[in-house]
């Protein structure tokens, strides 16, 4: 089996861009990774591309050979959806491809363009990502699908929306270096809770911002990296993928999410490490109680025990296992096919000591990024490991 | 194409039936709702051809209960388009035992919590006038 190396990342600023077509956004992330890579879109042997909504955003389809043309790339290409996780499927098959020995050059990314349609068409593009006749015809929104969670965490846990403030103020105190970042803002528990609210017991900040951009990734195989001389030294060395029901209604659980946990023992079986080897963590916080879902899911916190994570400390940057230091979808920004692939470059940057946080965490060796769709129906978790 | 010839002139913004999906609505607004029961007892709605829980394709119609409990809700401030008249109002999931139905709760959303009875009913968007699942406080 190949073994899978990230020689390159990059991607666009994360923020409001209406003006901004999908395939400039892509063309941006799409040859920064290949510059930082060092590789020729020439010898780009497959385009794997992930998007949720292009057909509404921007009346466009068939966007894998588009954003292939986009970077110069004249090869297969492919567009990968599972709502908000699309590029965390884009990776995952990209990392089969190379694995089989099929590929050795894969530009992976995705991008999402938002902001144009405006607040009320962005909240009901998001929101096909639940069931049309059971959910959505019912007044579902996507903040509203986490709230059914949240307030269904509360219950069987306890807790409260102080609680998910802290995670809100972690991730905004974490994106202040970050340039990429939608929001470069600290931010307070009492403004988190004065926010108004947009489906109770989530407000404003409880919530990613909408917005638009793009991310890519290298993905090469051992032996053309060393083939080329690529400083590659970080490897994408497990992966998983759950599913559950798309409606929540048809769920075992509203306050855990299985997809999450078989994704992420799927990944942790593949690479050989447990959730006690995990470092650092880039988890899909749409929402604030997404954040505290996933860390229960990724095994660094049992079931119940995830909420207090960040007021307790643990999950900034001075914890054990620093969770979003890239700001988080909260404020770094969900432009949403391009999320999966953006946690993979920061984690990726994380391991090789180039991330705006990096002088506050020191030398890390493995990392975990986890990339959620809908409410969690799919997931992917991918780890990566300094290995060069 | 204009907006009106997209929406059709004799049906205004009218959709096309959703067999399984409507037949429900009907049901449930004529006071006979049902649901979907495998051989091995799970619920679920329709349209199905398979048990989403053990794969078994041999399900039948059930009655559905009269009444369910409030599993978890939340009040929607920021709708869709397609409730921009409503909001804000609740959206809840009600456990009917083996099934759970999600709707729109017919009350003030100060006066709905987790554990509450409700009925189940056929209402409109007050936006849209579409048909959807309502609860009604019991
Ligand atoms: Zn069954």
């Amino acid at each position: 089996m190949s073994e899978v190396r990230v020689a390159g990342t990059g991607m666009t600023d994360f923020g409001r861009f209406p003006e901004r077509t999908g395939r400039d956004l892509f063309a941006e992330a799409g040859l920064a990774a290949l510059d930082d890579a060092g590789v020729d879109p020439g010898d780009v042997e497959h385009v794997f591309f992930g998007n949720f909504m292009g057909e509404l955003a921007e009346h466009q389809g068939h966007m894998g050979p588009l954003m292939a043309e986009a970077v110069g790339v004249n090869a297969p290409a492919t567009r990968y959806e599972a709502a908000c996780a699309s590029s965390g499927v884009a990776v995952r098959e990209a990392v089969r491809s190379v694995r089989t020995g099929e590929s050795d050059v894969l530009l992976v990314g995705g991008t999402e363009r938002m902001t144009n349609m405006g607040t009320a068409g962005a909240t009901e593009g998001l929101s096909i990502a639940a069931d049309d006749l059971y959910e959505i015809r019912a007044g579902m929104t996507f903040p509203g699908a986490y709230a059914l969670m949240a307030r269904a965490y509360f219950e069987e846990f306890g807790g409260d929306s102080t609680d998910l403030a802290h995670v809100a103020v972690k991730n905004h105190e974490h994106a202040l270096p970050n340039e990429h970042a939608q929001f470069r803002s600290a931010i307070t528990v009492d403004q988190v809770l004065d926010a108004p609210r947009i489906a109770d017991p989530l407000g404003l900040y409880d919530s990613c911002p909408i917005t638009d951009g793009a991310s890519a990734v290298v993905l090469v195989s051992e032996a053309f990296a060393e083939r080329n001389g690529l400083d590659a030294s970080v490897a994408v060395t497990g992966s998983g993928q759950g599913g559950d029901k798309l409606a929540l209604q048809d769920r075992e659980y509203f306050a855990r999410t299985p997809a999450s946990t078989a994704a992420a023992e799927e990944a942790y079986a593949d690479a050989g490490i447990t959730a006690d080897d995990v470092e650092v963590a880039e988890v899909h916080d749409c929402f604030t109680i997404a954040e505290v879902l996933a860390i229960e899911s990724l095994g660094l916190y049992d079931p119940g025990e995830g909420l207090g994570a960040a007021r307790r400390g643990e999950t900034t940057r001075h914890g054990d296992v620093p969770v979003n230091l890239s700001g988080g979808l909260k404020a770094k920004g969900h432009p949403v096919g391009a999320t999966g692939v953006a946690q993979l470059a920061s984690i990726t940057n994380l391991l090789t000591g180039t991330h705006a946080r990096s002088p506050d965490v020191g030398d890390l060796r493995v990392g975990v990024a986890h990339n959620a769709g809908g409410t969690v129906a799919s997931a992917t978790v991918h780890v990566l490991e300094v290995v060069a | 194409m204009s907006g009106d010839e997209r929406d059709g002139e004799a049906g205004g913004s009218e959709r096309v039936r959703d067999a399984g999906f409507d037949d429900l609505l009907d049901a449930i607004e004529a006071g006979e709702g049902h649901y979907l029961r495998c051989s091995n007892d799970h619920g679920s709605l329709p349209p199905r051809r398979v048990c989403p829980h053990c794969g078994d394709r041999d399900l039948t119609e059930r009655p559905l209960p009269d009444s369910g409990t409030v599993s978890t809700y939340t009040v929607v401030a920021v709708p869709t388009p397609q409730f921009a008249d409503d909001a804000p109002y609740v959206t809840a999931v009600v456990d009917f035992g083996t099934v759970r139905l999600t709707g729109v709760v017919d009350a003030d959303p100060e006066a709905v919590e987790t554990g509450m009875t409700v009925g189940v009913t056929v209402g409109t968007s007050e936006t849209t006038g579409d048909r959807l699942v309502r609860f009604v406080p019991r």
